[in-house]
C-alpha cells in the first residue's frame, strides 16, 4: 500500500458506521460487531505476519489474555471496563514481548516459530481450563449491566461503532507503519532476513517490536469480544479457532496489505454463514464445521490461486496485467 | 515385623511405577510410530504436515468404519488400510499440496494446515463429535510377566510399531526407492539431474508417512477412542517426539517416542490427568527454545 491510504480508510470507514443505520436486523448488527472483532484480531496478525513475515499459529494466546484480562478485572478486581481495556492490550502486548523474546532469540523461524506460538497458546488454554481463578471449566461471566459508563449498550449500534473505531484505528496503525522506517525495516526482514541483517537492521529489535504490536492489537480483539458476549471459557479465549482465523483472514484478503485482514473476515465469516445456511436447508438441519470446511478450502485456494488475496485479484481484474510481476516471477 | 508394612507398601509402590513405566513404553512406541510418519517427511521436504494429526483421525475413523460396518478386525485392517492410505498420501501431495504451494515452504505449512481443517470438520460433518469405539474380544486380555499385568493390545501394537520401524529402514537402506528418497532428502537439486523423478519422491514420502499412521490408527483402536479432534492430542504429542529426537531423525523420533510415553505416563500418575498434557507442552517448548535441533539432530 503506497503513499495516502487515509482516503480509502475515512471511506471504509464511514462506508461500515452507516451501515447499521440502514439495516435494522439483529442477526445483521451480531454478525457485523463479530466479524470486525475478528477483523481487528487479523489486522494484529498481519502486523507480524504480513508485513514481518513470521506466520503464528497461535495468535489465541494473545487474543485470550486480552479477554481473560477484561473479564477478570472487572469481575475479581472491580475496575471499570473503559479502563480495563488498555490495560486488557498491555497485558497482551506484554505476552506478545515475552513470547517474542524466548523464540526470536532462539533464532526460532518459519514452522518451528508457527509451532512454539502454538504450543504457548495451548499452554495457556489448558492453564486457564484448570485455574480456578479464571473460571475453570465452568468459565467466567461478566455481570451484565447496560450503562455506557460499563461499556454496556443498549443499542447494539453503538458497541459496533465502538468495535469500528478500534478497526479504524488499526488501519491507520498499519498504514503509518507501512510508511515508517519501522515498516521498511520489517519488510526488508520478511523478504530477506539475514541480507536485512547485513545491512545493519537490528532483526531481533524489529522483530520484537512487531510482535508487541501484534498482540496489543489482537488483545484488544480478545478485550470486545469479552464485553460483547459477556461470557469467556478456555475453548473460546484460547481456542486455535482464534489463531486459524486472524490467519486466514489477511491470507484471503490479501498478506501484507493495509484492507486485506478487513476485506478476508468480512469475505470468510460472510461465506462461512452462507454455506451454514445453504447446506442446513440442503440437509435439513445444522451440519457441525461447515463454515470451516469452507475456511480450509479458501485457505488451500488462495494460497493455490491468489497468492496476493482478494485484493490482489480484484488489481488484476481492474488494471492492466503488468508485463512482470515481481512476485511470482522469480521462484 | 514393624517394617513389614512399610515394606509392603513400598513394593506395591514400586508395582504401580513399573507397570505405568511398561504403559508408557507401549504406547510411546506407537506414538513413535506416528512421529515416524511425520519425522519422515520433515526429512526430506523439509517442511511441517500439518495435516498429519487430522490424516491419522481419518485412520482411525476409517479402523472404526470397517469393524463396526464390515465386522473387518483392526489387525485384519492393516492389510487393507495400509495401501489405501498410502495412495490417500500420495494423491494429496501430488495433486493437491505440491500443485497448491509453488516450492514455497511457508506455502506447504498453510496448505496443509488448510488440509487438516477440511478433514478435521468433514469428519465432525459425518460423524459429529460423539465419541466412539471398538469391541474386540481380545480387548481387555492381559499377559502377566511377574507381578505386571500387560494390556495384550498394547503389547502387539509395542512390537508391530518396532516392526514397522524396520520395515521402513529396511526400505530406505535396500530399495531403489529407499534410495531415491535419500537421494532427494540430501540435494534435491542433484537428484532432479541424476534423473530422479523429485515429485513423484516427494509424494511417495508423503504416501509413507500416511502409511505409517494407518498402522498406527489400526494399533491405537482396540484401546483408544476416536472423535474428529482426537487427532490434535497426538498430533502434537507426535511434533514435540520429532523436535526431541531431531527434525528429519528416524532413530530419534524412536527413542524421543518412548521416552515422551514415558513421561506423560509418570506425570499422569503423579499429577494427574490435566497437567501431565501440560508436561508435554512444556518439553516442547523447552526443547525448541534451548536445543532446537533436538537431541540427535545436527546443529541448525
Amino acid at each position: 500500500m503506497t503513499g495516502s491510504a487515509r482516503l480509502p480508510i475515512l471511506i471504509a470507514v464511514i462506508v461500515l458506521a452507516l451501515l447499521p443505520l440502514g439495516a435494522t436486523s439483529n442477526t445483521l448488527l451480531n454478525f457485523m460487531t463479530f466479524a470486525l472483532i475478528v477483523a481487528l484480531a487479523a489486522q494484529g496478525w498481519n502486523l507480524l505476519g504480513g508485513y514481518g513475515g513470521q506466520f503464528s499459529f497461535g495468535h489465541a494466546a494473545f487474543f485470550g489474555t486480552g479477554a481473560y484480562a477484561m473479564g477478570l478485572l472487572q469481575v475479581r478486581f472491580g475496575l471499570n471496563p473503559w479502563a480495563a481495556m488498555p490495560v486488557a492490550m498491555l497485558l497482551g502486548a506484554a505476552v506478545g514481548w515475552a513470547i517474542g523474546f524466548l523464540a526470536f532469540r532462539a533464532r526460532l523461524r518459519g514452522a518451528y516459530f508457527a509451532l512454539v506460538t502454538l504450543a504457548f497458546a495451548e499452554v495457556f488454554r489448558i492453564l486457564a481450563n484448570a485455574w480456578a481463578f479464571t473460571g475453570a471449566a465452568a468459565g467466567l461471566l461478566v455481570p451484565l449491566k447496560l450503562q455506557a459508563a460499563n461499556m454496556q449498550f443498549e443499542d447494539k449500534r453503538l458497541f459496533y461503532w465502538l468495535v469500528l473505531a478500534f478497526v479504524a484505528g488499526a488501519l491507520v496503525l498499519t498504514a503509518e507503519l507501512a510508511r515508517s522506517r519501522f515498516g521498511a525495516r520489517l519488510v526488508a526482514l520478511r523478504e530477506n532476513e539475514d541480507a536485512a541483517r547485513a545491512l545493519g537492521v537490528d532483526t531481533l529489535r524489529v522483530k520484537l517490536a512487531a510482535i508487541t504490536l501484534s498482540a496489543g492489537v489482537t488483545a484488544a480483539a480478545g478485550g470486545l469480544y469479552a464485553q460483547k458476549s459477556l461470557y469467556l471459557d478456555a475453548a473460546i479465549a484460547y481456542g486455535p479457532w482464534i489463531s486459524v482465523d486472524a490467519l486466514l483472514a489477511p491470507i484471503v484478503g490479501g498478506l501484507g496489505t493495509v484492507f486485506g485482514p478487513l476485506i478476508g473476515a468480512l469475505a470468510l465469516l460472510g461465506l462461512g454463514e452462507l454455506s451454514k445456511m445453504a447446506l442446513g436447508n440442503l440437509f435439513g438441519g445444522a451440519v457441525p464445521g461447515i463454515d470451516l470446511i469452507v475456511f480450509g478450502i479458501l485457505l488451500i485456494l488462495a494460497v493455490a490461486f491468489a497468492p496476493r488475496g482478494l485484493l490482489g485479484l480484484f488489481d488484476r481484474l481492474i488494471r492492466r496485467p503488468r508485463p512482470a510481476e515481481g512476485g511470482e516471477a522469480t521462484p | 515385623m514393624p517394617f513389614q508394612p512399610g515394606c509392603r507398601r513400598l513394593m506395591l509402590q514400586i508395582d504401580i511405577l513399573l507397570s505405568a513405566l511398561a504403559n508408557g513404553l507401549m504406547t510411546g512406541a506407537v506414538y513413535a510410530l506416528i512421529a515416524l510418519g511425520l519425522t519422515l517427511v520433515y526429512g526430506v521436504l523439509h517442511v511441517i504436515n500439518f495435516a498429519h494429526g487430522a490424516t491419522l483421525t481419518a485412520a482411525m475413523f476409517a479402523v472404526w468404519a470397517a469393524h463396526d460396518g464390515l465386522g473387518i478386525d483392526p489387525y485384519v485392517a492393516i492389510l487393507i488400510l495400509t495401501p489405501l492410505f498410502f495412495a490417500l498420501g500420495y494423491a494429496l501431495q501430488r495433486f493437491v499440496i505440491g500443485p497448491a504451494s509453488h516450492g514455497s515452504d511457508s506455502n506447504i505449512l498453510l496448505v496443509t494446515l488448510g488440509l487438516s481443517i477440511v478433514i478435521e470438520n468433514a469428519l465432525l460433518a459425518a460423524f459429529r463429535s460423539d465419541t466412539r469405539s471398538i469391541d474386540v474380544p481380545y480387548g481387555f486380555s492381559v499377559i502377566e510377566l511377574g507381578n505386571l499385568f500387560l494390556p495384550l493390545p498394547k503389547v502387539i501394537a509395542f512390537f508391530a510399531s518396532f516392526l514397522v520401524a524396520a520395515l521402513l529402514w529396511g526400505l530406505m537402506a535396500h530399495t531403489d526407492i529407499g534410495k531415491a528418497i535419500r537421494a532427494v532428502s540430501r540435494e534435491k537439486t542433484g537428484a532432479a539431474l541424476s534423473g530422479i523423478p523429485v515429485e513423484h519422491v516427494y509424494a511417495v514420502t508423503f504416501g509413507l508417512g500416511a502409511a505409517c499412521l494407518a498402522v498406527a490408527a489400526c494399533l491405537l483402536m482396540p484401546t483408544f477412542l476416536v472423535n474428529p479432534r482426537v487427532g490434535n492430542a497426538f498430533v502434537l504429542v507426535a511434533f514435540t517426539i520429532v523436535v526431541l529426537g531431531g527434525m528429519g531423525s528416524v532413530p530419534g523420533a524412536l527413542i524421543g517416542g518412548l521416552i515422551i510415553g514415558v513421561v506423560e505416563s509418570l506425570s499422569g500418575l503423579y499429577f494427574g490427568e490435566s497437567l501431565g498434557q501440560i508436561g508435554i507442552f512444556l518439553i516442547f517448548i523447552l526443547v525448541l527454545l534451548v536445543r532446537p535441533a533436538g537431541l540427535f539432530g545436527a546443529r541448525a
